[in-house]
């Protein structure tokens, strides 16, 4: 057995490398010489120390704690055109008791659906787990400040408790993070009691230190969560993106005492996959963040391979997809 | 009645300038018949430490010149040397007795010699430099630089041309020398310091050190600020192995005894390779 | 809940260990004439892994006879496509026994699991690839047109990297057509003894390669030898200059690399959390047993106190522990002797001002163990500052400006690698120009490669190995001048 240094109690807290200024200027200005002032990230190192997170290998009953943890952190996905009341309920249902033949398989973090179902949504969970509603002309946000609002705030009406809205990725890119960072802040407050989680779109952003950059400036403008992605662009989440991400969550708590939630959304279909998003939280922020409340997976399918190792472990033989449920 | 002629003092070269030994000694230089030449300076320890000192403080600019200002220099003193062409060639045939034409064929030899070490100077990196396909998403390139300070002893014959094979791949590369020529023909070797003197070669870049090699030698092979030793011109295999054994305290590169090498035939990039150093850079290949 | 991950171990029932071994000695493992043997054992749990035969004057003899033999009749005599051959064979064989070798390799030298697996081995195999792959094309190489081996060459190699290092040494001899003679270190003989195995399962003709086994009297004798063209060390800078001595006056080629106390350079415009990463693996990695270790951070002054907590910071999730569990991060120092020696030059640091840190570790009971600690506050007058430790012990160092971090890199009698961490790409390459080591990391750390020359400057040795310039060492070529 090998164990890590513990007692984080021997050491000062880590004054915050970055930044060093507070952001007391939001003009653009203001919010460029912040931004650009942050340290830059090293693709390779980056993707190298995930690598390396992910040759973790983690057994038995640290196994068994991580899937169930996983489960409880999944938001229940569907974003589909196609989408009816009838799929809904049937997520929802799925949400509650993912697994119909054990009732000790957690229920899942949240249901996510479009702004206009959530009514449906709401009324199938109660008030039993969270329903979360894209918004913002999700997923291209692409739309005025008056629509992007109203979205929000009908489903909040609706009775949505989680808002996941999208940035203004055109705006971050031509510069402009006044508007970026404005937006937040107007949809924040739009949100009333919802906690808003703010989707930087990685995919779209391209580099790291954009990434960064884009963190940073949400964190700032009051974001409760940064998400990765849509899910309908590729790359969505992967593992480099989103240890940069803790990163930035971490250094932020250090220098504000504000906690932020990390959500890796889109391409995460396998339980080893999941684990691997644990073992990079737990060595960047620590345990502090392995649990619903700080930390999301946005999937669909990554769910039913949870259940299927749960039951393996439990079973101690593979499972099969006829004892999921589709939906 | 003839002309008197007005005899040199024929003096150490160090620094750019030229210093009798501090040890005020000299010693005889006979011709290949045995008579008198001249009285020319006996080199010591000090004049030896004095002499890596210039050799040291000359580096850094030399070899940070760019390769073509190198190489312009270097064809510079090939220019100087043709003019004083009669008067090699009749200093190399008093002290190695040869014949007019033996004598002048060598300086000639040394002379274009220099002109193909002044070719080399900006391109032996890019034959002896590379860049490395290594297998990650990595920039990789390896490049020669001068190792340093060298201490060379010059073969015992070919008093220019052996010399000039010595000398010039070691300059070339950006070194900084201190070189014992032939110590019963020191002669040449002197007046290619007044060549060097006036084409342009920094003070420092190349002193010689006329005297005893196995007299000096040691105290440059134990020198902590002595890079690499050159010992082509050692016949002695018991003083080599000495110099070398000293050596190993600071972990020179030393390049063995040749002293009968073939110095007529265009050479390799071997004696080029001998005092540089590889350095490989490592950088991410990342947006 | 702390996510512990539980304990992963990786199968030890993938080798098979001989309660003893023989020398290596023409195509056969042979008793040592002598007949003395010494102990491997496990540095992670002291735990007695083999008997190893100890070769005297007489095994080294036949052994350099038998090399001489199978260069003058077979090796010499063979194409170069063939030789390349014969190394691809190797080549594949190692790869294909990779799970067993790199079990092996952690079991005797008390590396974590991981880095057998995931570094070690997988070069080995890369390095004996890359130079198959030259044997036929030396004339391309740089050396003229018809460059030749030197003959028998005799290989002592260091206990930190036990198959790597007598891939690095074996691999090029071999391409270039020489036979060779090799003797492992004595805590770490394993792996060089699985690969004879492999040399008979390649059917490499007998006498090309030869292990003898033993400490440093063996080697002594194998160096000494007057029928050995060539020599070639890595291993400590205090050895590697009594060999230098000791081959002076004989017409023998000598490559030595040897010891490092690298500068890893931290300018404030690092990409910071890269750099961290860096830090740790230049000087955690291996156990900070690599004679390349980042074991000098010479951090800008004006970031060095974030630096240096972010640092601690991430020490903490630094794991100890077992070697063959695969999340293990730090494993065994090697041996005792090691082991003193890290706690010597230690406790100088704490003696002469520094002050030492260490993340709360805990430690395993048998085995010998050495936590990752930092020294802050150190200057370059400092014992720790000038001498290698060879342990997972960084010493931390300040700079004002870019000049001055050059000059503290460069005021050392050692001139092995450099590391240096910023984004400007201008100063990047300034930097690299003037540093004086035989490699620079820019923006990385610890990265090897077949093509890549590895080697010093200064007393960190002379030669390269690795690359066309690698070859270098073990060619002779027709020199008139």
């Amino acid at each position: 057995m090998s164990a890590p240094g513990s007692g984080n109690t021997d050491y000062p807290r880590p004054v915050s490398l970055l930044p060093t200024r507070s952001l007391t200027d939001t003009s653009n200005a203001g919010l460029k010489a912040y931004l650009h002032g942050l340290p830059g990230v090293d693709a390779v190192g980056l993707e190298a120390r995930a690598a390396t997170l992910a040759t973790r290998s983690v057994k038995n009953e640290s196994k068994a704690w991580a899937i169930d943890t996983a489960i409880s952190m999944v938001d229940l996905t569907t974003l589909e055109g196609m989408d009816t009341p009838g799929k809904v309920k049937a997520l929802c249902t799925k949400a509650l008791r993912p697994d119909p033949t054990d009732n000790t398989c957690p229920s899942v973090a949240a249901v996510c659906v479009y702004g206009d179902l959530v009514i449906t949504a709401r009324e199938a969970v109660g008030d039993r787990i969270h329903v979360a509603a894209v918004a913002t002309a999700f997923p291209s946000g692409r739309a005025s400040m008056d629509v992007k609002l109203m979205d929000t705030k009908q489903a909040v009406a609706d009775g949505a408790d989680e808002i996941d809205m999208v940035i203004d990725r055109g705006a971050f890119l031509s510069g402009d993070y006044a508007k970026v960072y404005e937006e937040i802040v107007a949809i924040k407050e739009a949100c009333g009691d919802a906690h808003l989680k703010v989707i930087l779109e990685t995919g779209e952003l391209k580099t790291y230190d954009n990434v960064r950059r884009a963190s940073w400036l949400a964190m700032e403008a009051g974001a409760d969560f940064i998400k990765t992605s849509t899910g309908k662009v590729s790359p969505a989440a992967t593992l480099p993106v989103t240890l940069l991400m803790l990163e930035a969550v971490r250094d932020f708590h250090t220098k504000t005492g504000t906690k932020v939630g990390v959500k890796a959304a889109g391409g995460i279909k396998t339980s080893k996959d999941a684990i691997r998003y644990l073992v990079v939280v737990n060595e960047t922020v620590g345990e502090e963040w392995l649990n619903p409340d700080l930390f999301r997976f946005g999937a669909s399918s990554l769910l039913n391979d949870l259940l299927l190792q749960r039951h393996r472990m439990r079973d101690g033989h593979y499972s099969g997809p006829d004892y999921v449920t589709i939906d | 009645m003839s002309r008197v002629d007005v005899r040199k003092t024929h003096k150490l070269f160090i620094g750019g300038a030229f210093p009798r030994s501090e040890s005020g000694r000299t010693y005889e230089v006979t011709d290949a018949k045995g008579e008198f030449i001249a009285n020319v300076a006996q080199a010591s320890r000090k004049d030896a430490r004095d002499a890596v000192l210039a050799a040291r403080a000359a580096f850094d600019k030399w070899s940070s010149a760019t390769a073509y200002n190198r190489g312009q220099v270097l064809y510079r003193i090939a220019e100087v040397m043709e003019g004083r062409r009669d008067q090699f060639s009749s200093e190399v045939q008093q002290a190695e007795g040869l014949s007019t034409r033996k004598a002048a064929q060598q300086v000639d030899a040394a002379i274009d010699r220099w002109v193909w070490y002044a070719g080399w100077a900006d391109k032996y990196a890019q034959a002896i430099g590379n860049t490395n396909p290594v297998a990650g998403p990595f920039f990789n390139f390896s490049i020669p630089e001068p190792t340093g300070v060298v201490a060379a002893v010059a073969p015992q014959d070919y008093s220019i041309l052996g010399l000039t094979s010595v000398l010039a791949p070691i300059i070339t590369s950006g070194n900084a020398v201190i070189v014992m020529p032939s110590p019963s023909a020191p002669i040449p070797a002197i007046t290619l310091a007044e060549c060097l003197a006036t084409s342009d070669v920094p003070g420092g870049v190349v002193n010689i050190l006329t005297g005893a090699p196995a007299e000096v030698m040691p105290w440059l092979a134990e020198h902590a600020d002595v890079n690499a030793l050159d010992l082509t011109g050692i016949v002695d295999d018991a003083v080599a192995a000495d110099v070398e054994r000293q050596a190993a305290g600071t972990v020179k590169r030393v390049r063995q005894p040749q002293p009968h090498a073939n110095w007529d035939v265009t050479p390799t990039l071997s004696r080029v390779r001998t005092f540089i150093e590889i350095k490989t850079v490592w950088h991410p290949l990342g947006i | 809940m702390t996510f512990e991950y539980a304990p992963a171990p990786e199968s030890r029932s993938v080798v098979d260990i001989d309660a003893n071994y023989g020398l290596f000695i023409n195509g056969e493992f042979v008793d040592p004439v002598d007949g003395h043997h010494f102990k491997t054992i496990n540095p992670a749990t002291e735990e007695v892994l083999a008997d190893i035969a100890e070769a005297g004057q007489a095994d080294v003899d036949a052994a350099v006879a038998a090399a001489r033999r199978a260069y003058d009749k077979t090796w010499s005599k063979m194409s170069g496509k063939d030789r390349a051959k014969y190394i691809f064979r190797i080549a594949r064989l190692i790869q294909e026994r990779s799970r067993e070798l790199a079990v092996l390799e952690t079991l005797d030298n008390g590396k974590p699991i991981r880095e057998s697996r995931d570094v070690d081995i997988p070069l080995v195999a890369a390095h004996f690839f890359y130079h198959a792959g030259w044997a036929d094309k030396l004339e391309f190489a740089g050396y003229g047109p018809n460059p030749k081996p030197l003959g028998v060459a005799a290989q002592v190699i260091p206990w930190n990297f036990p198959l790597l290092m007598l891939a690095w040494k074996i691999a090029p001899a071999l391409a270039c057509g020489n036979t060779v003679v090799l003797k492992p270190a004595e805590t770490t003989p394993l792996t060089a003894l699985a690969f004879a195995d492999i040399c008979q399962q390649a059917d490499l003709p007998s006498g090309v390669v030869n292990i003898v086994t033993g400490a440093g009297e063996t080697g002594r004798m194998l160096v000494e030898h007057p029928d050995v063209n060539k020599v070639a060390f890595t291993g400590s800078t205090e050895v590697g200059k009594a060999i230098q001595r000791a081959v002076a006056g004989t017409n023998k080629k000598l490559t030595l690399e040897l010891g490092g106390k690298a500068a890893n350079i931290v300018f404030d415009d690092a990409p910071i959390d890269q750099a961290i990463e860096g830090i740790v693996n230049g000087i955690y990695f291996n156990q900070g047993h690599v004679c390349c270790a980042g074991s000098r951070l010479l951090l800008q002054e004006s970031i060095a106190e974030e630096v240096i907590d972010a640092l601690k910071r991430r020490l903490q999730t630094l794991r100890l522990g077992d070697p063959m569990d695969k999340n293990t991060d730090i494993g065994a120092i090697n041996s005792q002797m090691q082991l003193n020696k890290i706690e010597e030059l230690t406790k100088s640091g704490e003696d002469e001002g520094a002050e030492r840190w260490s993340p709360n570790c805990p430690i395993p009971d048998k085995g010998f163990w050495f936590p990752p600690t930092v020294f802050t506050n150190v200057t370059q007058a400092h014992r720790i500052a000038r001498e290698e430790i060879f342990g997972p012990v960084l010493s931390v160092l300040t700079f004002r400006t870019p000049e001055e971090a050059v000059e503290k890199a460069n005021n050392t009698p050692f001139g092995l690698s450099t590391g240096i961490w910023t984004e400007k790409g201008s100063r990047i390459l300034w930097m690299a120009n003037k540093v004086r080591s035989g490699i620079v990391w820019a923006n990385t750390f610890n990265r090897f490669d077949p093509s890549s020359p590895f080697g010093g400057y200064k007393e960190s040795g002379f030669g390269r190995e690795g690359g066309v310039q690698g070859l270098g060492a073990y060619l002779h070529v027709e020199d008139p001048s």
